[in-house]
């Protein structure tokens, strides 16, 4: 028990440090970074919280997809950040008080709420299952149109970047398939008699 | 000293209001802002896994993967479009989008 207090406290303090490099750094590759760190102390907390699929998952989808995909566009886009990073000092004070009143806010819940979470009735009997087969067992089964949504939201959002950002540049040979498969022998092929010492 | 749900839910809170304020102090820069949004949820995610495994019911958790879903089609779809209105304009300041005149 006592290493897991010494383990959360170290991923929280991390967590906390990297979240707030993500927001002030000044150069936002560096932001990329620090939100990964971010992203593997959040797994590492899901890891003590005994949330091992999820936090897995948080490293394969978020570092592994989500920060490389921000990485990428940060460094594909020419645009100059330090111009973007203006007016950072000014709105400080406008940040700082809707920052105390999101805070204040969730303190007064905090302070105010006085249930505590109880077992579900529903709750699926995890017993000597591991997480993950706990997991699989009511996400296959009582959750799986909740399933089938997220593969629906992950498709469409898949077909809308490839469309977003696709585009042909005029110029370059493509394979036109109709075109092939309709050639015929009569269209394909002509026949041209060469006379003798003339060419064509 | 126990770790118990009190702990997950102040840390989540605190990356939740770290995640307000980024979106104020960088509102010129959309990218960051995207990445604050991410922070967010990510809080929610770390409340809804804390509530899970204290109770444990599993709901929560499969409620944080649907989030992590969305989260990354978000991700996803932001960024595709930025790139998109950064080939047409040349800029992503937030400011110079007001094609709209909103």
């Amino acid at each position: 028990m006592q290493a897991q207090a010494v383990f959360f406290w170290i991923f929280a303090a991390a967590l906390v440090a990297s979240a707030l490099a993500v927001v002030s750094a000044r150069n936002p590759v560096h932001s990329v970074l620090f939100l990964i760190l971010a992203f593997v102390d959040a797994a590492g907390l899901f890891l003590l919280m005994g949330a091992e699929f999820l936090g897995m998952i948080l490293v394969v989808v978020y570092v592994g997809a989500v920060a490389v995909l921000f990485l990428f566009v940060v460094m594909l886009l020419d645009v100059d950040f330090a111009e973007l990073k203006q007016g950072f000092v000014r709105y400080l004070p406008i940040g700082a008080v809707i920052a105390l009143f999101v805070a204040g806010e969730l303190g007064y819940v905090a302070v105010t709420w006085n249930g505590s979470p109880t077992p579900a009735a529903a709750a699926a009997p995890t017993g000597s299952l591991t997480n993950t087969a706990a997991l699989g067992r009511v996400l296959y089964t009582h959750y799986f149109y909740f399933f089938q949504a997220a593969g629906m939201i992950l498709l469409t959002a898949m077909i809308g970047a490839i469309v977003l950002t696709l585009r042909h540049k005029p110029g370059v040979k493509r394979q036109n398939i109709a075109a092939q498969v309709a050639r015929t022998p009569a269209t394909g092929v002509e026949l041209r008699k060469v006379p003798s010492r003339a060419g064509l | 000293m126990v770790i118990g749900l009190a702990h997950y839910l102040t840390l989540a809170a605190i990356l939740f209001t770290i995640g307000v304020a980024g979106i104020i102090l960088n509102h010129k820069n959309i990218i960051v802002i995207l990445m604050s949004v991410e922070l967010i949820l990510l809080a929610v995610n770390i409340n809804l896994v804390a509530f899970s495994t204290q109770s444990g019911d599993l709901t929560g958790q499969v409620f944080a993967l649907l989030i992590l879903t969305v989260a990354a089609a978000e991700a996803a779809i932001g960024l595709a479009v930025l790139v998109a209105y950064y080939r047409n304009r040349g800029s992503i300041a937030v400011d110079d989008i007001n094609a709209l005149k909103g």
